[in-house]
């Protein structure tokens, strides 16, 4: 049977991990993920979870050690945040040019200095180029949907790569809220047992990780590069058959909140979504015909879904919780990649929430405001920073 | 949507109090949302927790800046915190003191619904606690829930004798005491 609990993200975290029935766990703690794994040695503890937990030292390790038990053919998981994201920047590079499904949770959380453990999409996106498939979650139920859907899409034959669930710091990690914790065996079906066609396997010896040379390497790249192509159609089939199973749709690629011919698109990531959609159906009330698009999936980038869903759109407004220097915030870019060529519109890169700023209803009200008003007057700014100390009485009034 | 803000100190509980609260209006069928402010909470420091309560789905994710309610768990904030900043008119406030809720009102110098109870002499009576840090969580609740009516005492209770880590019937008793006690508007 399954049971409503009211939990934070970091429980949730820890449920999807339990329910995905992983095998082996290898974690190091840091705020805000640190309740992840206290919640998962407590579970193994009790025997409530049958999985290896593997003390490790550091982050780096704790990847390394979930990529020695994935190439067992073990399902493997780790959770960690920030700075221990970027201790682990290696291996995330090296899980999947192995081709392994690991899944980890990242607490979104800003990097310092200055020191900050509050929300920030930084960390993740500066990871975007590691080979890793990325997930950004809206609230708590889908961080425990996810990590259960991010095995399933991982582990297919076709794809065979590792996968970020990744949450806001405090703002999921922290926070409590009813989610649904399923019944194993309706998971069980859903996820069947990891059995990968290569693993390290005395009966059945292959070499890992051995030299590429040059006329070898290029190929080994391309065959990744071809799994991300397949990923997106994949990730759509996988998040269809899981609402169809559990009733929770989580959006797949992209989750389109009253898109429908719309002249303003708004496009969120994380929980800043949630909060917005309160917002957009005030707009909408108000007369004005504005959508949001949830980007859910950042790796593999939705380059086609975008081109889809902009089709009659007038001006789309981007809203980043990261920015990286001297290039501006990630998503806008990506978008205007996306749309090169096929798209004539309007586009603008709001900077909003970096190191856990409060994006309240009011502040997303003024930037979707802005976002309508450029539809009369044109472009002003392709990149603005939102309530910064030297504009806040414009962005909160 | 209600949206309520406790003021406590490491250690009073007053994120268990934004959760309980939660969990007994859930249990009631509305959407809820409790959690902490994001900060790096530590024993003793001030503490501020948030609830969130909605027959619709909450999915204001927000931090609370302009709350219905306001609870204060430890009068010694008064001091250092500004604990009516954003009180919407109306929005009722609930203090652990046993001083009559018209001084309390001359202290805020606002005009709001202003409830008290001592809840730290309640704790103390049912062994909550020690003398020096009386966990006063599971009293003030009973308070919130007699002076504004979110849940039914019922449900609380359900929730404290559930969801309570030790002494769950000495926490359900604070609660019961509290509502029975708690002095204000309708309830001298």
């Amino acid at each position: 049977m399954s049971e409503m609990k009211i939990v934070s993200g970091n429980f949730a975290a820890a449920y999807g991990a339990k329910l995905s029935r992983v095998e082996v766990v290898a974690a190091y703690p840091i705020t805000p993920q640190t309740e992840v794994v206290e919640k998962i040695a407590q579970l193994v503890s009790e025997g409530e979870m049958d999985a290896e937990y593997v003390m490790v030292e550091s982050e780096h390790s704790a990847m390394a050690a979930c990529i020695a038990a994935s190439n067992t053919g073990a399902r493997a998981y780790t959770a960690s945040s920030a700075h221990g994201l970027a201790l682990m920047h290696e291996l995330l590079i090296w899980a999947s040019g192995a081709r392994l499904p690991v899944v980890m949770t990242n607490i979104n959380r800003a990097m310092g200095p200055p020191w900050s453990v509050w929300a920030d999409h930084h960390d993740t996106l500066a990871q975007k180029g590691t080979g890793q498939m990325q997930f950004f979650c809206e609230n708590n139920q889908e961080v425990l949907d996810s990590v259960i859907m991010a095995y399933k899409i991982g582990e297919d034959a076709e794809i065979m790569l590792p996968s970020m669930v990744v949450e806001d710091a405090f703002i999921l990690s922290h926070t409590k809220e009813p989610v649904e914790i399923y019944d194993q065996e309706l998971v069980d079906e859903f996820l069947p047992s990891y059995d990968p066609e290569y693993k390290l396997d005395v009966e059945r010896p292959f070499g890992f990780g051995s030299l590429g040379m040059p006329d070898w390497y290029m190929d080994f790249r391309y065959k990744i590069a071809e799994a991300f192509e397949k990923a997106p159609d994949k990730i759509e089939k996988v998040n269809k058959e899981f609402s169809e199973i559990f009733g929770n749709d989580n959006g797949g690629l992209i989750e389109e909140y009253k898109t429908d011919g719309v002249d303003v698109l708004i496009v969120t990531m994380g929980s800043i979504s949630s909060t917005s959609k309160d917002v957009i159906d005030e707009l909408r009330a108000e007369g004005h015909n504005i959508g949001l698009a949830r980007l859910r999936t950042f790796r593999p980038f939705p380059v086609e879904k975008f081109r889809k869903i902009t089709k009659g759109v007038n001006v789309v407004g981007v809203m980043d919780r990261s920015y990286t220097f001297g290039h501006g915030g990630d998503a806008a870019r990506e978008i205007k990649d996306a749309l090169y060529g096929h798209r004539d519109l309007i586009l603008k890169d709001y900077i909003v929430g970096l190191g856990g700023r409060d994006m309240t209803p009011k502040i997303l009200k003024n930037i979707m405001l802005d976002a309508i008003s450029l539809q009369d007057k044109g472009l002003d700014n392709e990149i603005e920073w939102v309530d910064l100390r030297i504009n806040q009485e414009r962005w909160r009034r | 949507m209600i949206e309520i803000r406790f003021h406590g100190r490491g250690g009073q509980g007053a994120v268990t109090a934004s959760e309980f609260l939660a969990r007994a209006a859930f249990n009631e069928g509305n959407d809820v949302q409790a959690f902490p402010m994001y900060g790096v909470e530590r024993r003793g420091a001030p503490v501020t927790a948030f609830t969130r309560i909605d027959s619709k789905a909450v999915r204001n994710k927000a931090q609370i800046h302009e709350p219905d309610v306001v609870i204060v768990m430890d009068m010694a904030l008064l001091d250092a915190v500004d604990v009516t900043a954003g009180l919407k008119p109306g929005g009722k406030v609930i203090l652990n003191t046993g001083k009559a809720p018209e001084e309390l009102k001359k202290t805020l110098g606002v005009d709001n619904p202003v409830y008290t109870v001592d809840a730290s002499s309640i704790a103390v009576q049912h062994r909550l606690g020690s003398k020096v840090a009386p966990i006063v969580n599971t009293a003030i609740l009973g308070a919130v829930v007699k002076a504004t009516g979110l849940v039914k005492i019922e449900s609380l209770l359900d929730v404290v004798r559930e969801d309570a880590p030790v002494k769950k019937k000495e926490n359900a008793k604070a609660t019961q005491q509290a509502y029975d006690e708690v002095r204000g508007e309708n309830h001298d």
